[in-house]
């Protein structure tokens, strides 16, 4: 089926199988690889997109529910306030171990403090429990949610990073040719 | 890149001009890593001085999330005295002739690399004063160099490093092993915290990782694997998924872990990965499985209560006399501990995306040990080694399953058979957890004597676990060094192994994650019996500081009980209190000692906070990865012992499907404090990926005990 909706404020229109999943769509028809399979059954938040302005598992959302609407992935969350403060936060924080999560990490945790401008600590335990960390960076994940709400740091915060200030972030070059 | 280096004893360095004012440094040295009976290492590394006077370095290892892909980069720029906004990182290819071991692995990146890589960049550094002194005119001595520059103090000339690259790729090359390096208390860079290179991108969702290969026109593979491990394909009948539109084809392949000649793996290619996974349930295949269908979890669980109960068939460590010493022991402790089989999990599935073009291979490869993966998938695609090039791509999480190659073996083959398409083989979750290579489960009968003064004069264990032929198959061995066997005068350390069907492998910190919750909680009920805690039993067993022998590496007693000291300091530790536990362990090189504090929440334990204390030498490297290296390590410990991780096998077959089966730790069950303190000693520094799990596991053990009296000897651990 012929479907159309928005991606990142720009329209898309794609052929494919009514139930292939939104995440899918990205990943392969779109070549919008930042959204990330993790477990295909709505299980580990890797896949967080959001659908309308809410917080979606696409690897659990047919391509056929997402037509007529906005989605926005993680190569799109930066471009609000909002999520420029998360993303701006995890950097800062150095967040990622591996990163594979951390897209899925940010959406939902965007999505949090769009509901709950200043969450608790329990509030971002119980809000960001779907999803998983393998490499369980979730001390910063905690700190990085705080700081991008600008709330103080907790007590806690102080274990998740060492006392020395922070530097400004290397610039990577491109991976060999 | 210029130039090829060949391998020799002798050290050396080649520099050329490539291009315009840019210096290429390809360095080759030979250099005994850890100790002087470890195997030589021979290892280069890949410098480029650019026009703009940034400097573009070589990240040779597979970067997992262990932070190596900043890490050994700042030990060249230290040494060449680069300021840190100057530097460029490029992940390197795949070549070990060209840039050495390329292993994410053991924990080895550190010892191995700190002294080669600091060369490469002191070597670089001198060719560049040279070619100062050559162009003004002066004696190098003269000169000094401070942020990608030469300076002379004496005239305030100074040069950029770009602006001498000519000069200095026409110098010969120092001795690599006679370089002048830092000394410690200059350093700017080492020691300093350094964010994750990857990190702008990884926010942004760029594609970094082996899943998000795209080459054009790329096919795509889901695979099709025997339920009961090690089965092979009998027959298949593909008639219904190629009549599926999109569909290309069905490739019979060997994973590379069942007998040459035969398929345990079927890959169904297609234009769409989607595509081809729907198009399993069409897939109508017999299996050749009669010999395999006969193991499971309950039958190891039956035959191992019956093994620990006699006599071991054979021991990997005796010392005096250990029956009789019982027979005179004032108390006896004895107490059977067991742990299953594991599945590393990592988020990111297995794949590899391979093409095939005139009788080359090019392989992008998310491998922690790319050159094992060479030589294997070479020998299945009927290649020679050479014949591959492989990329290495940012790894969505490692923990030891991608030290095995078999997507890469598998995703060559499908290339070969599709020439001049490239495809790109991706398992899914289901296929992930029951086509592991699990961490071993382990089963002991330990026995302690302690004499009339409370001292510990025996200790026996017997360990079943599973091997042929009489020797423990990959991941299932004890080392003969396990703690206390050295200290104590009489010690049987037997072990009988059973066979099983299922692959197995390392996972994070191997035999390490289990033994330390095995030895640490069973010396915690020896304590209690000598009237001691843990940490007083461990002071006093150690003795005074000395290098007790051991398997890969010398333990040092005086450096665990530097951490050991640490972390009651940090703690406040006071002897036995309710709700808390201790634990120390010592693997891959790292001192560690922990503790943990639990209470009770809704009837369920709560880890509240866990203290670490880590002795990995003088130097801590990157303090802002070695603290998100430690609170992982921590965590993932927590994970195998309290949300009830077990692999369970039937028939044969994996049950876990998802991680509804096989639960991950997730943020809620993370402890809010993680206090981790590096107690620095004067010994070169040492890996972190590793070693400050496994103490963990047993502090929360005793941990539990502490506060309930319940002695928890299995894992996962019954939370209360």
């Amino acid at each position: 089926m012929s479907v159309s909706f928005t991606v990142n404020g720009r329209k898309r229109t794609v052929e494919a199988e009514a139930d292939k999943p939104l995440l899918w769509v990205l990943r392969e028809d779109l070549d919008m690889p930042g959204t990330k399979f993790g477990c295909g059954a709505g299980l580990c938040g890797a896949c967080t997109v959001h659908l309308d302005g809410e917080a979606v598992r696409s690897c659990q959302t047919p391509i056929a529910d997402a037509a007529g609407k906005q989605v926005t992935t993680i190569e799109g969350i930066a471009t609000n306030d909002l999520g420029k403060r998360v993303v701006e936060a995890w950097t800062a924080l150095d967040v990622p171990q591996c990163g594979y999560c951390q897209a899925g990490q940010i959406m939902s945790a965007t999505a949090l403090l769009k509901q709950n401008p200043k969450p608790t600590p329990d509030d971002i335990d119980g809000w960001m429990s779907g999803n998983i960390c393998r490499c369980a960076t979730y001390l910063r994940i905690r700190a990085a949610i705080r700081k991008a709400a600008g709330l103080p740091a907790e007590m806690a915060d102080a274990s998740a990073l060492p006392s020395s200030a922070l530097p400004s972030p290397a610039t990577n070059a491109e991976q060999l040719a | 890149m210029t130039g090829t280096v060949s391998v020799s004893r002798r050290s050396f360095l080649v520099a050329s001009v490539a291009g315009g004012a840019v210096l290429t440094l390809d360095a080759s040295v030979v250099l005994s890593a850890v100790s002087s009976t470890a195997p030589a290492d021979v290892l280069n590394a890949f410098v480029r001085i650019n026009a703009d006077n940034t400097v573009t370095i070589g990240a040779k290892n597979p970067e997992i999330g262990q932070g190596v892909k900043v890490m050994l980069p700042m030990l060249i720029a230290e040494e060449m005295d680069l300021a840190w906004e100057q530097v460029r990182i490029e992940q390197t290819d795949a070549d070990e002739k060209r840039y050495g071991p390329q292993v994410a692995g053991g924990s080895t990146a550190t010892p191995r690399n700190w002294l080669p890589m600091r060369q490469v960049g002191a070597a670089a550094r001198e060719m560049l004063v040279m070619a100062a002194a050559k162009t003004w005119g002066v004696d190098a001595a003269t000169l000094s160099t401070a942020n990608g520059a030469v300076l002379q103090a004496s005239s305030g000339k100074s040069a950029t490093y770009a602006s001498l690259a000519k000069v200095a790729a026409t110098q010969t090359p120092p001795d690599l092993a006679k370089v002048t390096l830092k000394e410690p208390a200059a350093f700017k860079i080492i020691g300093t915290s350094k964010p994750g290179v990857d990190v702008p991108k990884i926010v942004k969702g760029e594609p970094l990782f082996g899943i998000d290969t795209r080459v054009a026109g790329m096919a795509h593979g889901a695979v099709v694997k025997c339920p009961a491990h090690g089965g092979t394909v009998a027959s298949f009948d593909d008639a219904a998924v190629k009549a599926i539109p999109g569909v290309m084809g069905v490739v019979a392949v060997n994973s590379g872990f069942v007998p040459e000649g035969k398929n345990d793996t079927l890959v169904i290619v297609a234009d769409s990965w989607w595509k081809a996974s729907k198009a399993r349930e069409k897939l109508a295949v017999k299996w050749d499985d009669a010999a395999v269908t006969g193991f499971s979890t309950a039958k190891y669980e039956a035959d191992a209560a019956k093994i620990v109960a006699g006599t071991p068939q054979t021991s990997v460590f005796k010392a005096g006399d250990p029956d009789a010493a019982l027979a005179n022991a004032a108390k006896v402790i004895t107490a059977d501990y067991e742990y299953p089989f594991l599945a590393h999990a990592s988020l990111e599935p297995q794949n590899c995306t391979g093409l095939f073009k005139d009788g080359k291979l090019e392989l992008w490869a998310p491998s922690q040990s790319p050159a094992n993966g060479r030589n294997e998938t070479a020998k299945f695609c009927g290649l020679t080694p050479d014949d591959l090039t492989i990329h290495l791509t940012r790894i969505g999480g490692g923990f030891g399953r991608r030290l095995l190659n078999d997507y890469m073996v598998i995703a060559g083959q499908v290339a070969k058979a599709m020439p001049g398409k490239p495809v790109k083989v991706l398992f899914d979750r289901t296929d992930d957890f029951r086509n592991d290579f699990y961490r071993p489960a382990g089963w002991h009968r330990l026995t302690a004597g302690l004499g009339a003064d409370g001292g510990l004069v025996a200790f026996k264990d017997h360990f079943a676990t599973f091997g042929t032929d009489g020797k423990p198959i990959r991941a299932a061995q004890m080392a003969p060094g396990e703690y206390p066997a050295p200290v104590v005068p009489n010690v049987d350390l037997g072990v009988t192994y059973m066979a099983t069907n299922l692959a197995t492998g390392w996972l994070r910190a191997p035999s390490s994650n289990a033994m330390a919750f095995v030895f640490q909680s069973f010396l915690d009920e020896v304590a209690e019996a000598a009237g001691l805690d843990l940490p007083e039993l461990m002071r006093r067993t150690l003795g005074e500081a000395r290098e007790l022998p051991g398997e890969r590496a010398k333990f040092n007693t005086g450096r665990a009980r530097g951490v050991i000291d640490a972390v009651c300091k940090s703690a406040g530790w006071k002897g036995r209190e309710k709700g808390r536990g201790f634990g120390f362990y010592f693997s891959h090189l790292g001192y560690f000692a922990e503790v943990v504090d639990i209470s009770m929440a809704g009837g369920a334990v709560k880890v509240d906070k866990v203290w670490v204390a880590g002795d990995i030498g003088a130097h801590i490297i990157n303090p802002l990865n070695a603290l998100n290296q430690a609170h992982g390590c921590v965590i993932e410990g927590l994970g195998q012992a309290m949300i009830g991780q077990k692999i369970v096998q039937e028939a044969g077959a994996i049950t876990a499907e998802n991680f509804g089966d096989f639960a991950l730790m997730r943020i809620d069950a993370a402890p809010r404090e993680i206090a981790v303190e590096f107690v620095k000693t004067d010994f070169p520094p040492t890996g972190l990926g590793e070693p400050a799990l496994p103490p963990v596991i047993p502090a929360l053990a005793n941990a539990i005990y502490s506060l309930t009296g319940k002695r928890h000897r299995r894992l996962p651990l019954e939370m209360v």
